[in-house]
């Protein structure tokens, strides 16, 4: 609710600072990997990223400044990261760096922007990219753990207490699966198997079958990949009928298509952007939700996902702070971004504080499900 | 000769510090940063430049063994001894000196092998490793020797990304400066920003002196036999096998060192490092570069690299990289510079034929000494210059 | 284990089996009629299924994966004509890396025009969650159909090389290319056959297995590299071989699952292959590769 008085005070400042002098352009770099292995996510965020960017220069920018947008495409390999980061950092100065979309790469990059006091938005999931907190890093996805305790009070709810575990091997799955294992026991959940598999994987038939000989109750799936549709498929086929659940991952329509009939009936964590259509009126995510959903589908002809929202909420805060601190001077954003609250974005409602550079609590996520080929709040 | 040599090399310094003036001249002293990383890289690929030019062994898993390095001394800089400082082990290691305490990112305190301890334990195990695998994998020729070398490549990429200690898909970040002297350190620093550079520029150096004289020596002209007729050579008394297990260490050495520095360069190193698609572009900076010809091998390798660090190809790096390596081999297939052994090829050419027809002449007579048989394997390498060549029907 | 689960396990091996045996059977085509390690296999298989969903948009399934076949075919042939044909006396090494270098940029033109988004042809048998009782273990139909299909395409290509003019005229070729040409045969003409034949091969297994595997444009280097480590575990050129080292690695794979953890699948399997080819250097079937050659 802060989000339209505060654009309204900018718009304000915008109107009486713009023609007095034709300030110089924010520059705002962002380490995407755009192509590659990890392009699902690169792409949507780069995409809208470059469409917020385009809206707000076109309304004359912020602070009267225009910003200018820096993508590097790091095609997912950390080296290309680190050098980006030295190269937006010592070249082109930039106030902030929105990304990498990997964890592996911001946790190679985030040294350096501490060492470099430049802000870092990652859109990376990983927890250990704000925990510890690193003073300039920050990150938009909301955390592990939550969707880990979100599907774990589902399965109390249900009766659900032996399941099996799937994770592929990227920095997603992994940090996933930690948080299962960690979790687990205290929720009276036990991992009768673990399996981790390739992200390339093309048929996971074994994997699922040492979950059926390991007699679970259910089967917990945490990737990003092309490959969760494949999990899912394989479990039906093989003629396991139980509950399966995917991590927030799971949020591209796409992996829906994908499995098919055989994805009716999934159960996940997610933010609200992809039921945006089926919020009550009264939810405050509601119109910034749809808002963005509309524009990004008519602007690039494909499915809005949760991971173009990650770049969506780095934008977002990014632009508020600024806002907030009245200047561009980089300490100042810093400080003003560490305080903002009530930040109504696509993952959810952000409350940043110094001890929480993520802001986002388990509140952010919704359980949902597959209902004839489309995304459905479940039912409680 | 050697006069040669060095003249070569002088120029080659010469042209890094012409790079750094004019970079840093022009105030843009922060491309020496991707120059650094693009060094490192050409070090890899000067390394393969030996196997492949010389020895005329493919390696398709190259990346492999800078991964080895890399990911050794990065795990052992950064895996935390301070539990474990009661047990006999890390005692001993402390006070034999190897250990260092720092402390990390957020004021923790670490308590992890020295970067130098690490560093030469890295390249140890990259060479000891190479030396194993070598033993087998060299006893295969051409396209076998491919699929096996493919293959060592692959289960050393899949360890580094399913093991946990070793930062599973995240990689190993946190990796601290390796110290040289008087406050200086192989760091990704800003302020160490010229001397990182020329600490690149001067290991990449000391290699091409290293390989250069090796190349001329009389072991270069083995190696030559070897890629040419091995069977020839081992007929004159040649141990190709020992000459090639030595070369292919040589090589995954000078690929293990080139990891160690970038990893403590960039302060970090991900599985990316070990992927079958890195080492297929060594290979093909090595064939773009000319085969046989290490100044080419380097000219091609720095410079496509640091082109692709700097990010000039954008979403296009892989096309761009496809596109130069058609165009080459199918125009160029001697590399770009048309390696300066093309006029010698003239003379060796001649030289082969001349000791064909003696060898024909009396079948037996094989007793003329190693330099015979390495200058008349050179023309024949460049004859076939069937790289992956053994058994291929003609 | 239980009857079923090992059943289960070696279904599923065999499913990656074939896939890799088709591959693996690909190569070998080109390298018999050539001396050419193909590495832009994989991309065959690719852009089979790629182009197929595609044509699904407007034409029923058969005719898609006609079309696809088709299709994929002249980019085989356009491939040998532009890159391959006109090259004298070209050294192996150089050919490696042209062909290294056609599968990037097949696989970029692939980014450009389909995006990374992934893609599938529907079941051909039932959906996504149909499934047949085999010895108590549950399969979708559409294994049978990619086994089916890939050992039919494997006999038929076998049956084609053993009674058809072409094909024995293509062997002469792989025996002996000099003697070949010598006897006028169109060695030429032979060796884009080669690619057409090796390009139709791997696009109606990537049409077959799509709905099970999922296309996306960057699937064809996984594959070249298992179909190339079959192709050299079988013995280079013998084809039947081929297919049994494929069958060997899928199986293989889908039981170190059983085993071991899934990570290490690749590391498991690949470390058990390099084994055998220490201990026979030249492949499986090296005794009948230097009988034939």
């Amino acid at each position: 609710m802060r989000l339209p008085i505060l654009a309204v005070a900018a718009a304000l400042l915008t109107a009486s600072a713009a023609p007095a002098r034709a300030a110089e352009p924010i520059k705002v770099g962002a380490i995407l990997s755009v192509t590659g292995p990890a392009a699902f996510l690169g792409s949507p965020e780069a995409r809208t990223i470059q469409m917020l960017a385009d809206d707000l220069n076109a309304k004359g920018g912020i602070l009267g400044h225009k910003i200018e947008l820096i993508i590097k495409d790091s095609g997912g390999s950390p080296e290309k990261a680190v050098s980006f980061a030295k190269q937006l950092m010592e070249e082109d100065k930039v106030l902030a760096i929105i990304g990498p979309s990997t964890s592996g790469e911001t946790m190679q990059i985030k040294g350096l922007c501490e060492k470099g006091q430049t802000l870092l938005l990652s859109c990376a999931a990983a927890e250990v990219i704000v925990n510890p907190v690193a003073k300039w890093v920050f990150k938009t996805p909301q955390k592990d753990s939550d969707a880990v305790l979100k599907i774990f009070q589902h399965m109390k709810k249900t009766g659900v207490t032996k399941i099996g575990v799937l994770a592929s091997n990227t920095g997603f799955g992994q940090a996933g699966k930690e948080q299962i294992e960690k979790l687990a026991p205290a929720n009276g959940i036990q991992i009768a198997a673990s399996e981790t598999y390739d992200k390339a994987a093309t048929d996971l038939t074994a994997e699922v079958t040492k979950m059926k000989a390991a007699g679970v109750q259910a089967i917990l799936n945490w990737s990003i990949e092309p490959a969760q549709a494949i999990v899912i498929k394989n479990a039906r086929q093989i003629g396991l009928k139980i509950p399966i659940y995917q991590s927030h991952g799971f949020g591209n329509i796409q992996y829906a298509k994908a499995a098919g009939a055989a994805a009716e009936g999934v159960i996940f964590p997610a933010g609200r952007l992809l039921v945006a259509d089926v919020l009550p009126a009264s939810n405050p995510q509601k119109k910034l939700l749809e808002a963005y959903k509309h524009e990004y589908q008519a602007k690039y002809k494909e499915d809005v996902s949760t991971f173009g929202g990650h770049g969506y909420d780095a934008f977002l805060l990014l632009t508020d702070a600024i806002r907030k601190a009245h200047s561009v001077d980089k300490n100042k954003v810093r400080d003003a971004l560490e305080h903002l609250t009530g930040v109504v974005g696509t993952a959810g409602i952000f409350k940043l504080s110094p001890t929480d550079h993520n802001g986002l609590g388990i509140d952010a996520f919704e359980l949902l499900t597959v209902k004839d080929g489309r995304f459905a709040v479940l039912a409680h | 000769m050697p006069s040669a040599r060095l003249r070569h090399v002088a120029v080659f310094l010469a042209v890094a510090a012409a790079a750094q003036l004019l970079a840093v001249g022009a105030g843009k002293g922060f491309l020496l940063t991707q120059l650094t990383m693009a060094a490192y890289y050409a070090l890899v690929a000067v390394g393969l430049s030996l196997l492949m030019g010389f020895a005329g062994q493919i390696s398709l898993g190259h990346a492999a063994f800078f991964a080895v390095g890399g990911y050794a001394s990065a795990a052992l800089t950064t895996w935390n001894l301070a539990s474990h400082r009661g047990s006999g082990l890390v005692a001993a290691l402390a006070r034999a000196g190897l250990l260092q305490a720092r402390t990390d990112l957020y004021g923790g305190s670490l308590l992890t092998v020295h970067p130098w301890a690490a560093a030469v334990a890295a390249v140890a195990l990259a060479l000891l490793l190479a030396w194993l695998v070598g033993i087998p994998v060299l006893k295969l020729s051409g396209h076998y020797l491919a699929m096996a070398t493919l293959g060592v490549g692959t289960i050393i990429g899949s360890v580094a990304i399913g093991t946990e200690a070793l930062g599973a898909a995240d990689g190993i970040s946190g990796v601290p400066r390796l110290p040289l002297a008087f406050g200086a350190a192989v760091t990704g620093d800003s302020d160490q920003r010229v001397l990182n550079y020329w600490v690149a520029v001067a290991i990449l150096a000391l290699a091409m002196v290293l390989l250069l004289n090796l190349v001329r020596s009389r072991v270069g002209r083995a190696l030559r036999a070897i890629h040419g007729a091995e069977d020839a050579a081992r007929a004159m008394g040649v141990d190709t096998a020992r000459l090639k297990l030595r070369t292919f260490v040589l090589s995954a050495g000078l690929a293990a060192v080139a990891g160690v520095f970038l990893t403590h360069f960039n302060g970090g190193i991900g599985p990316s490092e070990a992927s079958t698609m890195k080492s297929v572009k060594v290979v093909a900076m090595v064939a773009v570069g000319g085969m046989g010809s290490l100044w080419g091998t380097l000219a091609v390798s720095v410079v496509l690299n640091f082109l692709s660090l700097r990010g000039y190809f954008g979403t296009f790096d892989d096309a761009v990289f496809g596109g130069i390596l058609i165009l080459v081999m199918l125009f160029s297939p001697d590399g770009v510079l048309a390696p300066d052994l093309r006029r010698s090829a003239g003379a060796a050419w001649a030289r082969l034929r001349a000791a064909r027809a003696r060898r024909r002449a009396g079948a037996g007579e094989a007793g003329e000494g190693g330099t015979g048989a390495g200058e008349a394997g050179a023309g024949e390498a460049r004859d076939g210059a069937a790289g992956a060549g053994g058994e291929e029907r003609p | 284990m239980a009857r079923e689960l090992l059943v289960q396990y070696l279904i599923a091996g065999l499913t990656y089996g074939v896939i890799y045996a088709v591959v693996g059977i690909g190569f070998n085509i080109i390298y018999n009629a050539t001396g050419i390690i193909n590495f832009a296999q994989g991309e065959f298989v690719m852009l089979g299924g790629m182009i197929a969903v595609t044509l699904h948009g407007f034409l029923p399934l058969p005719a898609a994966i006609a079309g696809a076949v088709v299709l994929t075919m002249a980019v085989g042939a356009l491939v040998e004509m532009l890159f391959i044909r006109w090259l004298v006396k070209p050294s192996v090494l150089r050919m490696i890396i042209i062909t290294i270098g056609v599968s990037i940029l097949l696989r970029e033109a692939a980014l450009l025009l389909w995006g990374n988004a992934v893609r599938a042809l529907p079941y051909f048998t039932g959906n996504e969650v149909t499934s047949v009782g085999i010895l108590g273990a549950r399969v979708s139909p559409q294994v049978l159909w990619a086994v089916g299909v890939c050992l039919a395409l494997v006999a038929a290509i076998t049956a084609w090389f053993r009674w058809t003019s072409w094909g024995r005229q293509m062997r002469a070729c792989a025996a002996n290319r000099v003697a070949a040409s010598l006897c006028g045969l169109p060695t030429r003409n032979l060796v884009t056959l080669s690619f057409v034949l090796s390009a139709g091969m791997g696009a109606l297994a990537g049409c077959v297995v799509s709905p099970i595997t999922q296309t996306q444009y960057s699937v064809g280097a996984g594959l070249a590299i298992k179909g190339f480590t079959v192709a050299i575990l079988g013995g280079l050129g013998n084809s039947l071989a081929a297919v049994a080292a494929g069958l060997l690695l899928g199986v293989l794979e889908s039981f170190s699952v059983s085993l071991l953890p899934t990570a290490y699948k690749d590391a498991i399997s690949i470390a058990v292959l390099l084994l055998i080819l220490f201990v026979r250097p030249t492949g499986l079937f090296a005794a009948r590769l230097t009988s034939r050659v």
